[in-house]
């Protein structure tokens, strides 16, 4: 508040009391962010807290409803990646966007090859790309096909072409995920020869400690508000950790009412026969339960819930089900013996997005429908589609809409109603609540807790800390494949679970 | 332990280069039924027939790599031939189908059927890049479209519909004639194959549109984001390709030496499938110049072969079917996600 008009100078980029709303979701509200020129500045919040949202508005990738982006001083607004790009403000994506099959340099100057007459100037785009990497001590042939490398080479490959478009700013999405150590230092040393050249960083981690290394600034965002910016120094990780966190968990669940009882199914020594994936991992579930499985993003969490349904193969280990050892073939072994799985991406594997309501109402459990006349019984079908919308209480107009039409709520119900209808006795859930609204949510974890008061177990993958500490019973937490320790969900704390994520890194 | 890592790795190589050894055992086989098929003659014939084969397979090759395809190259090169043949009978030929047509220079009809050619073409870029159709779908209506317009260019007065043969000499000379260096012959076609081999290396290694053709077959969302224009670069991808049919419809033409409008039909699956074989992906971004010319001579080979060897046409026919399924099986091995 005090002399804002001397500090200006200082900022190379300010975002200023940025809005965005979502259709019942208000993803940003007055978000501000301010980075000074040369300085690295970190960027923390969980899931769902906006960073990406905060990015994308800045990108253009979303049009922001309220608020200003200065940059230098100016006011902007960046229509493209591109856009922003051409302007000095670029990004390192998590999930690199790079054509695999070409050179580096290719990558490298993809849009704006150098020329001599008609003919791409070879020898100009090889030396070019030699200095850069000279420039940030990068060690790599640009002639060498950028899909033979490791993830972490990639990665430098995108940081030499933020460099080489004279990026003023650029933004770095977890970048440190999938390295290791020593990559993650010859990052920092890369970070440290791009401060002294002048350019601002954007660094989006959860790794407390990596903050602490190369972060001069943070700010903390918490459901898509601004919390707190500090210079790095002046506050400790126990405060950042505190201030991402902080909120009030009454009224967003259903009351408690499962018991957990006697050991339904057990898992032993699970490792998957195509790695990099989960490793050696143990646990029990038990009837009644809900176990949580937390971690960061690529602790393999989904990998564990797909080994289980035998949707991913397991080289070792065995799994117990009911007291007797079971090895499943392939998924529809697995739900003969009574397990089943809601999948992480809905559109992509979840519904079918053509079919009524009807049909990804029943077609798990087709076989059951099959008269003796091998035609399908219209009328239980029908039946049990008005059991699926009752009991989950979907809001659609019929049986007949197509499920497309509904809200992603909605079509979460039908899907979990799908899988209800196959009568599981182990209900495996991968992020069930994402991307749905709160009333929505507040449904699915009723049903959660109904089906754990019936004596049915359920797995729910998760990556909202709220919500595993809502309703689950224990929280099971995967750090870089591994298991990291199974928790019980009232002794426990956010804190504890985030140490624990962290754990293999 | 290390004859365990040989196995591996002999099954691996068989595995990756499994079309190329059922390639290899069909030529071996058909050498040891009929040793004379080892002849300057037959090379030279079969030369001049991958001549014209890799000229259309250079153009849907292209657009492979952009990760697209193209059904209506055989239709395509079947106007073109009946076009060109119909703008060059030679004068004193009874059945002109434009009796009073002068003399033309021979690039005329040529230009004239590789703008047409290239304009369907085009259109084809436009309703996939624009209208987001897939490509198989577009070039499918595409097909049967141009196969509706060379049958009534084809089907009219005044001799209504029968093959356009009686070609200007010059016509024919241009692709029947050769050269000879002691008994070996080479025809023209082979020299203007290898100038369209040449000047499309060039196009694909040392132009800017080369590498972004590659760029949005690999990966269409990096190169939009990097600034490439995207459905431009499509739209350009069928343009030259539709070029190239036309070239080489009208070179197909003077080859045969007459044209009807089912010249040139299924063309484009021996040009696909050469491709395919030559180690070009449906997935796009991968693929060389030597891959595709590679694979049309295989092909050619294999089909004069079987044809030397008198195999029954029809068994020929299960004998290509079954090189094409076998390369994208294999193709696609190398991509499928293991879980």
């Amino acid at each position: 508040m005090n002399s804002d008009a001397t500090q200006k100078e200082s900022f190379l980029l300010e975002m200023l009391n940025v809005s965005k709303e979502f259709p019942g979701v208000k993803a940003l509200d007055g978000v501000k962010l301010r980075v000074r020129k040369g300085s690295v500045h970190a960027l923390m919040g969980e899931n769902g807290a906006g960073k990406s949202t905060l990015m994308k508005c800045l990108f253009g990738i979303y049009h922001m409803d309220e608020g200003q982006i200065l940059f230098e001083g100016k006011q902007v607004n960046f229509i493209s990646s591109r856009h922003a790009l051409d302007n000095g403000v670029s990004m390192v994506h998590q999930e690199l966007n790079q054509v695999r099959t070409t050179r580096i340099m290719d990558n490298i100057w993809l849009g704006r090859f150098p020329t001599k007459g008609l003919f791409v100037d070879e020898e100009k785009m090889y030396q070019d790309t030699i200095k850069i990497f000279k420039e940030l001590d990068i060690n790599l042939d640009p002639r060498q096909k950028i899909g033979a490398l490791p993830v972490s080479e990639s990665q430098m490959v995108e940081i030499a072409k933020a460099v080489s478009y004279n990026s003023k700013i650029i933004v770095m999405d977890e970048p440190t995920s999938s390295l290791t150590e020593n990559e993650v230092n010859h990052l920092f040393k890369i970070i440290t020869a791009l401060k002294n050249r002048g350019v601002s960083v954007i660094y989006i981690s959860h790794k407390m400690v990596e903050i602490e290394q190369i972060c001069d600034e943070v700010t903390i965002m918490r459901d898509g508000k601004w919390i707190n910016t500090k210079m790095v120094k002046d506050i400790t990780t126990d405060e950042i950790i505190n201030l991402m966190v902080g909120r009030d968990l009454t009224h967003r669940f259903p009351p408690k009412t499962n018991k957990p009882g006697e050991v339904i199914l057990k898992i032993e020594n699970f490792t998957a026969t195509y790695q990099p994936s989960i490793k050696d991992v143990s646990f029990e579930l038990r009837k009644g339960e809900i176990l949580g499985v937390a971690g960061l993003v690529g602790a393999k969490r989904t990998d564990l819930v797909e080994a289980i349904f035998a949707e991913r193969q397991v080289s070792e280990g065995c799994m117990t089900l009911h007291g007797k050892k079971v090895a499943f073939k392939n998924p529809k072994e697995a739900i003969k013996h009574g397990l089943a799985l809601v999948t992480e991406e809905r559109r992509v594997t979840g519904i079918f997005p053509n079919q009524n309501i009807s049909f990804n109402s029943v077609i798990a459990n087709i076989d059951k429908y099959v008269k003796k006349t091998q035609m399908l019984n219209d009328g239980q079908i029908e039946q049990d589609t008005a059991w699926v919308i009752d009991s989950m209480s979907v809001k659609t107009p019929s049986h007949k809409t197509r499920i497309l039409s509904l809200s992603g709520g909605n079509q979460q119900k039908v899907i979990i109603g799908r899988w209800l209808l196959t009568e599981p006795e182990v209900l495996l859930m991968d992020e069930p609540t994402r991307g749905i609204d709160v009333g929505a949510k507040f449904d699915i974890y009723k049903l959660m807790i109904d089906l754990a008061s019936k004596n049915k177990a359920v797995i729910m993958v998760s990556s909202e800390m709220p919500e595993l500490l809502g309703i689950t019973d224990r929280i099971l937490v995967m750090s870089n494949g591994r298991l990291a320790g199974i928790v019980e969900t009232d002794k426990t704390t956010q804190e504890e679970i985030l140490r624990l994520s962290a754990k293999y890194l | 332990m290390s004859q365990k890592f040989n196995k591996k790795d002999i099954l691996n190589f068989m595995m990756n280069n499994a079309i190329y050894i059922v390639l290899f055992v069909l030529m071996a086989a058909i050498v040891i039924i009929e040793p004379r098929f080892i002849s300057l003659k037959n090379f030279s014939n079969i030369l001049a027939q991958a001549s014209t084969r890799v000229i259309f397979a250079l153009g849907v090759g292209t657009i492979i790599v952009a990760k697209g395809t193209d059904l209506s190259l055989g239709r395509q090169v079947g106007l073109a031939a009946v076009i060109s043949a119909s703008m060059l009978q030679a004068p004193g030929y009874a059945y002109r189908m434009y009796p009073d047509l002068p003399i033309l220079p021979l690039i005329v009809p040529i230009v004239i059927v590789m703008v047409i050619t290239g304009l369907f073409s085009l259109l084809n870029g436009f309703v996939i890049a624009k209208f987001k159709v897939d490509p198989f779908i577009a070039t499918l209506g595409m097909m049967v479209i141009v196969y509706g317009v060379n049958s009534i260019y084809y089907d009219r007065p005044p001799y209504g519909a029968q093959p356009i043969g009686g070609l200007d000499e010059r016509f024919a000379q241009l692709a029947q004639g050769y050269f000879q260096i002691g008994t070996f012959i080479i025809p023209f076609l082979v020299l203007y194959a290898i100038a369209v081999i040449a000047l499309m290396w060039v196009i694909w290694n040392k132009t800017k549109f080369g590498k972004n053709v590659f760029a949005i077959g690999g990966n269409a969302e990096a190169a939009a984001v990097s600034g490439v224009d995207v459905a431009k670069m499509i739209m350009l991808v069928y343009l030259l390709a539709g070029l190239l049919y036309g070239l080489g419809g009208a070179l197909e033409a003077a080859r045969i030496g007459t044209a009807t409008n089912n010249t040139g039909n299924g063309y484009e699956l021996d040009a696909i499938s050469a491709c395919i074989v030559g180690g070009l992906s449906f997935s796009g971004g991968i693929g060389s110049i030597a891959g595709i010319v590679t694979g049309v001579l295989i092909f050619q080979v294999i089909a004069y072969g079987l044809s030397f060897i008198s195999v029954n046409p029809y068994l020929q026919f299960i004998i290509k079917g079954l090189i094409i399924v076998i390369a994208v099986a294999i193709d696609n091995r190398k991509y499928i996600k293991r879980k």
